[in-house]
């Protein structure tokens, strides 16, 4: 089977790349352009491990064919950050909360944190909890990434003016 | 878990997604947001060489209402667009309800309601409130069109009466009358992002009088198929709703119902949860009607 060449826009940047008509984006992202933060978890959409947002909406990238991913906007958890040193309100409270254990979850739960923050800057603690429900974390359990998730919707909020 | 190789068909048109359906048959697969198919071909029960993809067909991603007092749903529409849309929830809160517990957030930002429909699974989450309210599945094929009733699209588990050279171009769900009210209940193990161990879905519209002018039942994850309960609809028609009558029409439902036992429930426990959610979905669709008729 023939290779296709597909264009990217990955956090803002564009790639060019060829990729099998069966390559997954999640494949494309971390074998082709080396963006390892995305995880490859169950590969069939239940635990969220591969979440990335495409044209602002959380996807899974395991599930979704690179070929079908061009011309969109593709934010993986590299792009999170607001600059190259400098972390996401999220990614910070995550830390701050100790919301991370293992760490293998953790660009999915922040992604899809990020995809209900965007839309919704007052989530009740269901409202977080329903967003959360294609995200499997085996070991904090939950009630840490819920509360991190709290804190930086706080925070997106009233961002503190730094010196 | 790679997905097998395959040749990746990007159509402009329904025409021509149809046209490549013809040429390739069986050897291929129809895709929309993929999130099934992609999961069988991974699994390999599903080993098409063509995938025709219907990503970068334009203008097939809507829902809007059309003249007449129809709401029109296109094949590329997804759960998370049916959620939110206005009209679904405030004409059809029994779909939205459903639309809104299927699967997880990012499934539902990727799956269409058209897909979950077209697998033909006995418990999808969106099959039953599509049959209280009298869709319209509108079939295409390259040279005609045909419309089948809901209730009359499925054939079994994962079988539809979809043929190969065919493809659902949109459903059409008429607006209910004003004094309707309608509701789905869901039963399943792990919370509701789970597949449903069992769902109903019911619609009462009230004459001026208060009796029942039209009442729908319908019942998934209970049968090979999602099923009406039409014996049970009859003996609600032109009747003052009380609390017998509904115990009456939920104890048909559980005689109509036949389920089977499989990890997600036993045959028992589904018999006696359709008699359950039955009169729950019954009492809150009494509840909205009432409301709306006063």
């Amino acid at each position: 089977m023939p290779k296709v060449n597909v264009k990217l826009k990955v956090n803002g940047d564009p790639y060019e790349v060829a990729v099998n008509p069966s390559g997954t984006l999640v494949e494309v992202l971390r074998e082709d352009l080396h963006l390892t933060g995305t995880k490859i978890g169950c590969q069939t959409g239940d635990c969220g491990a591969c979440t990335v947002l495409v044209n602002g909406k959380s996807v899974c990238s395991c599930l979704t064919l690179a070929v079908e991913a061009q011309e969109k906007e593709i934010i993986t958890i590299e792009g999170v950050g607001l600059s190259y040193d400098k972390l996401h309100p999220i990614q910070e409270a995550f830390i701050n909360e100790g919301a991370i254990q293992c760490g293998y979850c953790t660009p999915g739960m922040v992604l899809s944190a990020k995809h209900l923050l965007d839309k919704n800057p007052n989530p009740s603690e269901l409202q977080i909890r329903q967003a959360l429900s294609g995200n499997l974390c085996r070991c904090t359990g939950y009630a840490r990434i819920v509360k991190a998730i709290e804190v930086a919707g706080e925070k997106m909020k009233n961002p503190v003016k730094e010196k | 878990m790679s997905i097998p190789k395959f040749t990746y068909l990007a159509p402009k048109t329904l025409k021509e997604a149809l046209i490549m359906r013809a040429s390739h048959g069986s050897k291929s697969s129809i895709m929309a947001g993929g999130t099934d198919l992609l999961i069988k071909m991974g699994l390999r029960t599903l080993q098409p060489e063509f995938v025709i993809g219907l990503n970068s067909v334009p203008e097939i991603d809507y829902i809007t209402l059309r003249p007449g007092g129809e709401l029109a749903i296109g094949p590329m529409a997804k759960l998370s667009a049916v959620v939110e849309d206005a009209e679904v929830e405030k004409n059809f809160p029994a779909l939205s309800e459903a639309a809104s517990v299927t699967a997880t957030v990012q499934i539902r930002n990727m799956g269409t309601l058209i897909g979950n429909i077209c697998n033909a699974s006995p418990s999808a989450d969106n099959a039953t409130p599509l049959m209280i309210y009298d869709t319209k599945v509108v079939i295409i094929r390259s040279d005609g069109e045909r419309v089948v009733p809901i209730e009359e699209f499925f054939k079994g588990p994962g079988k539809s009466v979809l043929e190969t050279g065919e493809l659902v171009k949109e459903f059409l769900i008429p607006i209910p009358e004003k004094s309707t009210g309608s509701n789905y209940q869901k039963v399943s193990t792990r919370s509701k992002v789970d597949i449903a161990g069992i769902c109903v879905s019911a619609l009462l519209t009230l004459n001026n009088d208060g009796t029942v002018s039209k009442a729908r039942i319908a019942l998934g994850a209970v049968a090979p198929k999602p099923i009406r309960v039409v014996k049970a609809e009859k003996i609600l028609t032109g009747k003052t709703p009380t609390k017998e009558l509904f115990n009456d029409a939920a104890k048909i439902a559980r005689e109509e119902a036949s389920p089977i036992s499989d990890m997600r429930a036993s045959a028992e426990y589904r018999k006696a949860m359709v008699e359950v959610l039955t009169r729950r979905a019954l009492d809150a669709s009494l509840a909205a009607a009432t409301k709306k008729k006063n």
